[in-house]
């Protein structure tokens, strides 16, 4: 890419951005929502992060591996256990990749 | 001493909401910021400036849609296709604005300007929490402290990326530090049935719809669960209300 070619894609990915989430708190009031669109929206933080974590872990259907090889998932399980007994965001990041690091050091 | 009207108690000053907005977002930081140092080092192996490697962190400032971003501009794809790209991972952000919106009706416009600036994946699942206690008069500084913390270690992240380059080992397996970030902050955004449920049915719909480009199907996923998780919830309740009859 051209350096003329990197900065368009880089001033167009801020405007694409910005303006996404500028959207509707600048210009759509709650009121002027209907009632059950917020309703919804109190999904949408459980929906995205879900969402985002489980396609880490397990792949995509052209890559899914769901058996114990995947150290991803595994380390994965391990972490969601600490993320929930613990509550504490800090434990559940360094336990997971302490666990990945030891499954990728002994079980390679 | 109590006054009716003040139930929740008189609102905290605009530093410590700052402040605690910054101390909340700390462990957080704990995973952002391999993510920063990876993003950093293959922008600079794949040949790029310094400056435009940084400039995307500075100016575009949305972490997996700069990795979605980075990979096509290596393919050599044309500025409009990364711009799209960018635009379709992003895409999410106009949920987290709708649920913003609400929260920031009252403010003035440039509050509205500067926070939707800071509006990322991680500022919105912690100013969440935030704004779901009762006092919230001024909770505006609590989300400016918690995405100014975020954003400022994105920024130092990529230059220390930048830096260090290519010396970052494969077996530290850093990439797997944001996913374990979304897994931290999905546990406090699971707070009864219909959110687990909605969590759930993301979860398998944005593995099954994986296979499509620039994450739609992350996007479908989220949209169908929404409605799911909003679905059930109706259901629940008038269950309960012809229970109760």
């Amino acid at each position: 890419m051209s350096q003329i070619a990197i900065w368009l894609a880089i001033l167009g990915g801020m405007l694409a951005t910005y303006t996404t989430r500028l959207s509707f708190i600048l210009l759509v009031p709650p009121d002027r929502m209907p009632p059950w669109f917020r309703r919804g929206l109190r999904f949408v933080a459980p929906a995205v992060l879900a969402g985002l974590v489980s396609t880490e872990l397990v792949g995509t259907p052209g890559s899914l591996n769901l058996t114990a090889d995947n150290h991803k998932l595994l380390a994965g399980a391990i972490a969601a256990l600490v993320a929930w007994r613990s509550r504490n965001a800090w434990l559940t990041i360094l336990t997971g990749m302490a666990a990945l690091w030891i499954l990728g050091r002994f079980f390679g | 001493m109590h006054n009716p009207h003040e139930l929740s108690g008189p609102p905290t000053a605009p530093r410590l909401e700052f402040w605690s907005g910054v101390r909340d977002q700390i462990p957080i930081l704990v995973g952002v910021m391999p993510a920063g140092l990876i993003f950093g080092a293959l922008g600079k192996g794949a040949g790029f400036a310094a400056v435009a490697v940084l400039g995307f962190s500075l100016l575009v400032f949305a972490g997996s849609a700069q990795f979605v971003a980075l990979g096509l501009a290596v393919a050599g794809a044309p500025p409009l296709v990364v711009i799209l790209a960018i635009f379709i991972v992003n895409l999410r952000h106009a949920l987290y604005s709708a649920s913003f919106s609400e929260h920031l009706a009252e403010l003035p416009r440039r509050w509205k300007i500067a926070l939707s600036w800071l509006l990322t994946d991680e500022a919105f699942a912690v100013a969440s929490v935030r704004f779901g206690k009762p006092e919230k008069k001024n909770a505006h500084w609590y989300m400016l402290g918690t995405g100014l913390a975020l954003w400022a270690t994105w920024q130092f992240s990529t230059a220390v990326g930048i830096a260090l380059g290519a010396g970052l080992p494969d077996s530290w397996h850093l990439e797997f530090a944001l996913p374990l970030t979304f897994l931290a902050l999905l546990t406090p955004s699971i707070t009864d049935g219909p959110t687990r449920l909605t969590a759930l049915a993301s979860a398998v719909l944005a593995v099954g719809l994986g296979g499509l480009p620039y994450r739609a199907g992350l996007l479908i996923a989220v949209i169908v669960a929404v409605g799911f998780g909003a679905w059930s919830e109706n259901r629940h309740k008038s269950f309960v209300e012809r229970r109760g009859a």
